[in-house]
């Protein structure tokens, strides 16, 4: 296992990048310390899998270093770089046995049949394939292949680091849960650095201590999904984050005042700076109250999601969704809405620019 | 309700007539002589399953048959390995892929008894290329209408020079197959380049391979043209295939109840021994 | 229009793949089929387009039987998961394709390949090839294609389960607005609770091979008729577990019990199966959690905006499901507050008694 820091990491595609837009990743510094879970999350196209290939040593980035435990790894080719990892789409040895599958990597290190088998057991057992170990691997099904991929791994004691890209792809939906919840534990037994590259947010969000949101190849969040989830950095990570995303909808700043549709709206704190550019206040559809007072909206639209309602209005030409549990207004009416001020937050191009509020609070 | 109905057979229709004229017509015919003995004018005396024995027990045909098998088995032992060879050691990306794949297709697009005369040429020992070379060069004697060590050699080569190339373009089509993720994976697992052929490379060109073994072997079986040109089956009998020996009786003796008897007997061998390949290389996938 | 099915089924071998199955779906809104894989949606909607032949029953497309009619001749249009497009042809060339086939004027097939481009924000793309596409883009070209077209009968079987979380999100949103006024039956099959939900209309919920129960999204949601109906409408998986009515007391295993009330007080006493939604059983006690319960949590997952916590209590497994993001401690022992009043309570046979 080993700590991993990403220094002043960029890459680009061209041979001679010139503008910023000709990097498919930004510069990017992080430290990922020993036996952590995290996760890459991010739309397609964000970078996630550039950044997944230069980690495991598939790709050499244009600049930067990529340190495992304080030592160079960057121009190493991945076998030397001591990683395991699980793609989208499972790998199987056709014509092997699930165990020799799993024997594999530990025979091309040339360990001893005792220390194969014993590794091997522990975890078939932890993958719950022990009465499958003597069946060909050619003819399990996709979810079965891809515990085989993630158990080969595994299997090495001394990876420095697993990572998995998408693993989930070919996994029926209803059996996705499971290898979700799987991975989760495995992750608490074995205690390896794993790190989850992944678009879907209950993937990430699960499985990982701490996320890495990234955006156009770019971090724009790291935290915990707490975190993401009640202070969003930037205004992608509210509207990736959650379903239905954070709100966010376009202000003007006068004296240190948020004013949407000419009223001012309390925010969790003070505005930091002067802010020049795009401002827009972020808060999430849970925080917003349908009442008699605050901002008046026309309903455009009611849906019901059975355990509760989204709302969705329209005020001053922007879209409010706002979660109501009970019952809803009518569509077409008028409403008044109010948003949780500790909730509510003020975003400059995109980036947060308000105080957080003191934990009294 | 059933909504089924039989029109579908038929588009099935021209394809059964097809194979009527193709093959069961004279497929009969060669069943009929294969059973009588005829002198011309168009009489017929029965003769039953004699042709048969006389085949069966001739040594003759043991010799051409024994010289067949080991036609067909030296040149599936170079043809195979070899083509899968070139075929790994092709790009897979970039601008030589078809470079390549056009130089590998070539020897294939010429006609076969080109192919005999062009190395007929090529090996005279006084004016041909390769014959020269030999003779005046190396100082080796090398004449294949006087050794049969060369006159086999020249077979043998002549054919792997022109169809090596398809077992390397089907090797290559199923290598080419193979995702990204599985040499990624290996790697990761450590697996050494053997490892990597034995069970990525191998078992994912298995099924193409299989196409590329009966395909090889029924072609070579069969072979005719090229030695023929080449040789002509001599010197003596050393090259006479079964196929060369058919025609000799069937031509050029003119015994057609024999002859007729002998393509029977042959096209049963080489329907066993595909039969056999076949079920041999593909159990595996069946259960 | 209205597209109905009497009594069809689908037989493959000796089994019936689609039991008897009578559905009438009408147009104006969308008919969801949901099911888990496997349970006969694709399948059902092969029967309907014509592509499977019926074993047994009747289709009916506006009263008039279709049968014995051909796919090509029942004027539907399919989407399917995977992004079908024809790849030598831009996207312009991929919309106009079935209105080519129909052989609609040229002047006319133009506008109606802009309009359709433009709802699904495919206009600057036009001039594109599919592999030149992003994955959604190429599914709202599958999709514009079947908007451009005139359909009597349009089939999404799982458009979106391909594609990134968000897109998804924001498709599905649209969806209901594109196709509304086009006049044709809409029939989308998932095996997303979430997705029927928020597609709203009319749902069937499918289970091995038949249709359990049938009416508007949310009715059936909050209204299911047996236990299966409950559980393929539910996600995460809903809550059962046997329980003991003795006079006005209700009794789950360990010791858990409470006072009945509303229809269920009016049960005779017996053995019953419970069920309760996942979103009524909360981490924290709140007005209407009147029984308390406590479990060893095994799996916890975090889907955004809110949290589950699957845990063991007594002989059962239970989920809790809440807003925001909690993380629990797996395998501590945690409290639960369950709402008994939104307790379906279910005969032994399966059927809803209260």
């Amino acid at each position: 296992m080993a700590k991993i820091t990403l220094s002043k990491l960029r890459h680009s595609y061209y041979p001679n990048p010139s503008s910023p837009s000709d990097y498919a990743l930004k510069e990017i510094d992080l430290d990922w310390s020993d036996g952590g879970a995290y996760a890459l999350l991010g739309p397609s196209g964000c970078g996630k899998s550039t950044l997944l290939n230069i980690i495991s040593g598939l790709l050499v980035p244009s600049e930067g270093r990529i340190l495992f435990d304080g030592q160079d790894v960057t121009e190493l080719t991945p076998d030397k770089r001591n990683i395991a990892q699980v793609f989208q789409f499972p790998v199987i040895y056709d014509t092997m046995t699930v165990y020799d599958n799993l024997a594999f990597p530990l025979r091309n290190r040339g360990r001893d049949e005792e220390t194969v088998r014993a590794r091997v057991m522990a975890i078939a057992e932890m993958l719950e394939v022990t009465d499958m170990l003597d069946q060909k691997a050619a003819g399990l099904s996709p979810d079965n292949k891809q515990k085989i991929s993630m158990g080969r791994g595994l299997v090495r004691e001394d990876v420095n680091v697993v990572m998995f890209d998408e693993p989930l792809t070919v996994i029926d939906p209803h059996l996705k849960w499971k290898l979700r919840s799987k991975l989760k534990e495995l992750h608490q037994r074995v205690k390896a650095t794993m790190i989850y590259v992944t678009h879907d947010q209950t993937e990430a969000l699960t499985f990982a201590d701490q996320v890495v949101v990234m955006q156009d190849g770019e971090v724009v969040q790291i935290g915990t999904p707490v975190e993401l989830f009640e202070r969003p950095a930037h205004t992608f990570v509210g509207h990736f984050i959650g379903s239905p995303g954070m709100n966010v909808l376009p202000c003007e700043v006068q004296g240190g005042q948020a004013l949407l549709a000419g009223q001012a709206v309390p925010l969790e704190g003070a505005i930091t700076g002067t802010p020049s550019g795009k401002t827009e206040i972020g808060v999430r559809p849970e925080f917003v109250t349908i009442g008699d007072a605050g901002l008046a909206a026309t309903v455009t639209k009611v849906s019901d999601l059975g355990r509760h309602m989204v709302v969705e209005c329209d005020l001053a030409g922007a879209r409010v969704n706002a979660v109501v549990n009970g019952s809803a207004p009518d569509k077409g009416g008028t409403v008044h809405l109010s948003f949780r001020p500790d909730q509510t937050r003020l975003y400059v191009d995109g980036w947060i620019a308000t105080q957080a509020q003191e934990a009294a609070a | 309700m059933k909504t089924e109905n039989n029109k579908g057979w038929f588009f099935v229709l021209p394809v059964l007539i097809l194979v009527a004229f193709n093959a069961l017509i004279p497929m009969m015919t060669v069943v009929n002589y294969s059973v009588q003995e005829t002198f011309g004018d168009n009489v017929f005396f029965w003769q039953g399953l004699d042709w048969f024995e006389q085949i069966l027990r001739s040594d003759r045909f043991h010799a051409a048959l024994g010289r067949q098998f080991l036609f067909t088995f030296l040149i599936l032992i170079i043809e195979i390995p070899l083509g899968i060879a070139i075929a790994l050691a092709m790009p897979r990306k970039g601008f030589w892929v078809p470079v390549c794949l056009v130089t590998m297709a070539l020897p294939m697009l010429i006609p076969w008894n080109v192919v005999g005369a062009m190395w007929n040429i090529f090996t005279l020992p006084d004016i041909g290329l390769l014959g020269y070379f030999f003779n005046h060069v190396l100082g080796i004697e090398y004449n294949m209408t006087q050794s049969p060590l060369a006159a086999w050699m020249t077979i043998v080569t002549m054919d792997v020079w022109h169809w090596t190339s398809l077992v390397v373009l089907l090797a290559y089509a199923g290598l080419v197959s193979i995702p990204d993720a599985y040499y990624q994976a290996a790697k990761i697992d450590g697996a050494s380049n053997w490892s990597v052929f034995r069970y990525i490379q191998l078992p994912k060109m298995k099924n193409v391979l299989t196409i590329a073994i009966l395909l090889r072997f029924m072609d070579s079986f069969n072979i005719y043209t090229e030695p023929f040109v080449l040789t002509g089956g001599g010197p003596g009998n050393s090259t006479t295939l079964l196929s060369i020996d058919l025609v000799k009786i069937a031509l050029g003796q003119f015994d057609l109840g024999p002859a007729a008897a002998m393509s029977l007997i042959y096209f049963a061998i080489t329907l066993l021994v595909s039969w056999l390949f076949y079920t041999l290389m593909t159990k595996d996938d069946l259960n | 229009m209205a597209l109905e099915l009497r009594q069809v089924t689908k037989r493959v071998g000796g089994d019936l793949h689609i039991k008897p199955v009578s559905l009438t779906l009408e147009t104006g809104h969308f008919n969801v089929l949901l099911g888990a894989t496997g349970s006969g949606k694709t399948s059902l909607i092969k029967l309907m387009a014509g592509l499977d032949p019926i074993a047994d029953g009747s289709v009916m497309m506006d009263g008039t039987d279709v049968t014995k009619l051909s796919t090509q001749k029942r004027k539907i249009s399919l989407v399917h998961q995977f992004f079908i497009n024809y790849p030598h042809m831009t996207v312009r060339e991929n919309i106009a394709s079935p209105l080519k086939v129909a052989g609609m004027a040229k002047s006319e097939l133009e506008g109606r390949v802009e309009e359709a481009a433009s709802l699904l924000q495919l206009g600057p793309m036009l001039d594109r090839r599919p592999h030149e596409l992003s994955g959604g883009q190429q599914q709202r070209c599958a999709l514009a294609r079947a908007i451009a077209k005139e359909s009597r009968a349009v089939f999404l079987d799982e458009p979106l389960a391909n594609l990134d979380y968000k897109l998804r999100e924001e498709l599905r949103a649209q969806l209901p607005e594109l196709f509304a006024g086009r006049g044709a039956v809409v029939v989308y099959a998932t095996s997303e609770p979430e997705e029927a939900l928020m597609l709203g209309g009319e749902t069937a919920l499918m289970d091995d091979g038949r249709v359990t129960q049938f009416g508007t999204t949310a009715d059936i949601y909050r209204n299911p008729e047996n236990v299966q109906a409950a559980a393929v409408f539910s996600d995460p998986p809903i809550n059962t577990a046997p329980v003991v009515k003795q006079g006005d007391q209700v009794m789950l295993n360990a010791g858990v019990s409470w006072s009945v009330s509303g229809a269920a007080a009016g049960l005779s006493d017996g053995d019953y199966t419970i069920a309760i939604r996942p979103h009524h059983v909360l981490p924290v006690a709140t007005d209407h959690t009147q029984v308390r319960m406590s479990g060893r949590v095994q799996v916890t997952e975090l889907t955004g905006s809110e949290s589950s916590a699957h845990f063991e209590m007594g002989q059962g497994s239970w989920v809790s499901l809440s807003h925001g993001v909690h993380p629990y401690e797996v395998g501590a022992l945690h409290e639960f507050h369950m709402n008994p009043s939104e307790c379906y309570f279910f005969a032994p046979d399966g059927t809803r008694v209260a």
